[in-house]
């Protein structure tokens, strides 16, 4: 996983709630085997007047030029603003992997989906839940501010925006860590390698059926 | 103290806890099928490492197989590769127990599992799929992941967790005829909506969801994720015992006594402290039709369509208007005089047999309306089909006009080649409204499966208490 420690972006605002990660990368694209190369179906269904297939050309389809993607304002952004549960829906990690790799490394909203919240810190995305409020507050500024950016640093766990204000937020102390040196997980895991063999030997004596 | 089944789940799975609350949670059983697993299996082969404990893992090929000419294989080359894939994948690490495709007793992954017994209560159940929560039916803590949280069990028989709030949602008294665990869901979600359980464990419990039969508390468990948790139980009761003696992967004789034993104790005490109580009248419930493209847009069968005008959030209008356009509905349209054109009964949330046997009890002696398209049975595994077919229920579907097909997930997510065109309206045992969800352009009801059958007898919506 590749590092988070600032950024400093673009921001794409994306004005719905519940945005479902069906929506985020549609399923005809899951049949893939790889973890890349998703990024010019993100959003798929909105981006595109035509019904995408996998293995296609994308830049040859006919664009939505309505939807905020495709408007040349936002090109290059690094960071999506959106509403509420944000991620909703299947488990799919091809969602954060289709943002990924289409350039977000941060998602803004109020709120996120449990599995996709969880999916994007394993990518390296960092997801930032802000108030209703200071999420309002951006949307507006980014209306009225054509190449509008913003500051998102890790370490400090603030977003600054232009006029200086700082925002806030939370993570946990053990992903914060992760994303700050890009660990592996699975490597950290198996440092407790033998407290896992230890916690099963006990679970197999004590509920032996489990391990038919 | 007094714990809740949750925190008593939680406990008996702690390997390790960081300071920050981060836990190392042990995993029980591991599902997997052909979509979320092959970058999973990849990154753990480049990384050198080896599968923990195979014994763990159960997997089938459902997402992308088709539901009809299985003679013919699979014959869109992107999806045989992927099924492929997994077949290369479990011949090279091993299994408990794999049903490929065409095996007897293959199937949607959710189904699968508990009928071969292979999800017992008190387990830790995982699978890249978030309907996962549907094995909490079973008192098991049982969650969707994502595909690097696969590699991470497969590599650590782990998962890194923080612990959830926990929800008691109390569904008391006695459902109403025709009202189904599929309406509870749904009523639930109207509830509380579709990020109304983030963050919490719910627990189901009350007279009216221990009067629901292990499918019924399934259905219910597997909609849990549509109001937004991933995790969704319902406590060990006799039901759940009788469900699981002489399963093929349950434990007999004297393992099977000590199992019993044990398992009775997975409910929560009965002074023990939730975060959040919801009660939820069983007799206020009445069957359900989703209106929109999420779960939460969904009213009872006598009501209309809603108006936005009436919303005062402004996000939240919004998002109505936007869905009335793509569901093409006007609102104050009564749901009765909506017409369908295809009809689906099926995926995770309703093909097992109860599910088919309600809904052929409604289409017995009726014909499918001629202005439905398509009306698709697909039972959720070979086991479901063939028990549906020793009680005659494909005939009673077939001389209705339906289609009966092969197992799979089919038209829930419309990666095979069961779908809606552009345009079409479907009523749909499904659990997921979202745009495009069965096909570019699809307009998606959510009911149950009496409804579904209802709807493709009548053509359009109507109340199943009056057929009844
Ligand atoms: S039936 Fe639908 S929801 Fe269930 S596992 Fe298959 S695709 Fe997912």
């Amino acid at each position: 996983m590749d590092k988070f420690v600032r950024l400093e972006g673009l921001v794409a605002p994306l004005d719905r709630a519940n945005v479902d990660t069906d929506a985020i990368i549609p399923k005809q694209f899951l049949k893939s085997i790889k973890r890349s190369g998703f990024g010019p179906n993100l959003f798929d269904g909105w981006r595109y007047l035509d019904v995408g297939e996998p293995g296609e050309d994308s830049s040859l389809r006919p664009r939505n030029t309505d939807f905020v993607l495709n408007k040349a304002r936002y090109e290059g952004a690094q960071i999506l603003l959106t509403r509420q549960n944000f991620g909703c829906g299947s488990s799919r990690e091809h969602a954060p992997w289709a943002l990924l790799d289409f350039g977000f490394r941060a998602v803004i909203a109020e709120s996120f989906a449990d599995i996709f919240f969880n999916n994007c810190l394993k990518n390296g995305i960092l997801p930032i839940v802000l108030s209703a409020s200071e999420v309002a507050t951006l949307f507006a500024q980014v209306e009225e501010t054509p190449g509008y950016r913003l500051l998102v640093d890790l370490a400090r766990q603030r977003v600054v925006r232009p006029d200086g204000k700082l925002l806030p937020f939370s993570i946990d102390a053990f992903r914060k860590e992760c994303l700050l040196n890009g660990w592996d997980d699975i490597g950290l895991t198996l440092r407790h390698s033998e407290r896992i063999r230890d916690f099963e030997e006990q679970r197999r004596r004590q509920q032996p059926w489990l391990f038919a | 103290m007094p714990q809740t089944l949750y925190e008593k789940l939680w406990q008996d799975h702690l390997v390790h806890q960081e300071a920050d609350g981060t836990a190392l949670i042990y995993i029980d059983r591991h599902l997997i099928h052909e979509v979320t697993s092959p970058q999973a299996f990849e990154g753990l082969k480049l990384a050198g490492r080896k599968p923990w404990r195979v014994s763990s893992i159960v997997a089938t090929a459902d997402h992308n197989t088709p539901t009809d000419h299985w003679g013919r294989g699979i014959e869109d080359p992107v999806s045989r590769l992927q099924v492929e894939t997994l077949d290369a994948n479990i011949r090279e690490v091993g299994a408990l127990a794999y049903f490929p495709f065409k095996d007897p007793r293959q199937g949607i992954v959710h189904v699968v599992g508990p009928e071969n017994g292979a999800t017992l209560p008190g387990m830790t159940v995982v699978c890249g799929d978030s309907h996962t929560s549907t094995h909490g039916a079973f008192a098991c803590m049982a969650q969707g992941i994502g595909t690097s949280e696969v590699e991470h069990v497969l590599a650590t028989q782990c998962l890194l967790q923080s612990k959830s709030k926990t929800m008691l949602l109390r569904v008391d008294g006695v459902l109403g005829k025709g009202v189904t665990a599929k309406d509870v869901a749904l009523a639930v979600i109207a509830r509380i909506g579709t990020a109304g359980g983030t963050g919490y464990a719910i627990e189901f419990a009350g007279s009216a969801i221990s009067g629901l039969s292990m499918e019924g508390r399934m259905t219910l468990c597997n909609m849990a994720i549509e109001g937004g948790a991933r995790l969704g139980m319902v406590a060990v009761d006799q039901v759940t015992i009788d469900y699981l003696h002489g399963r093929p992967y349950a434990p007999t004789g004297a393992q099977w006594e000590q199992a019993v034993a044990h398992w009775r104790g997975l409910r929560s005490d009965d002074d023990a402290e939730f975060d959040c109580l919801i009660d939820l009248p069983a007799g206020e419930i009445k069957p359900q039709v989703t209106w929109g493209t999420s779960p939460e847009m969904v009213v009872a069968i006598d009501s209309t369509v809603p108006d936005p005008a009436q919303e005062s959030d402004p996000v939240k209008r919004e998002g109505m208007e936007r869905a009335l356009i793509y569901m093409d509905l006007r609102a104050g349209t009564p749901i009765r005089e909506i017409a369908v054109d295809k009809v689906f009964i099926g995926s995770c949330t309703n093909s097992r047999i109860e599910d088919l046997r309600a809904a052929a009890a409604v289409v017995r002696g009726n014909k499918v309306a001629s202005k439905v398209r398509l009306a698709l049975v697909v039972p959720g595994s070979g086991l479901v089909k063939r028990q549906a077919e020793a009680e005659g229920l494909d005939e009673v579907f077939r001389a209705a006009g339906f289609e009966w097909r092969e197992p799979g997930c089919s038209m829930c997510l419309a990666m095979n080649s069961d779908r809606l065109e552009a345009g079409e309206r479907c009523a749909s045992t499904s659990n997921r409204n979202f745009e495009g969800r069965q096909g570019a352009g699809g307009r998606t009801h959510l009911v149950s499966p009496e409804m579904a059958a209802a709807a493709a007898i009548a053509g359009h919506f109507c109340d199943v208490r009056e057929l009844l």
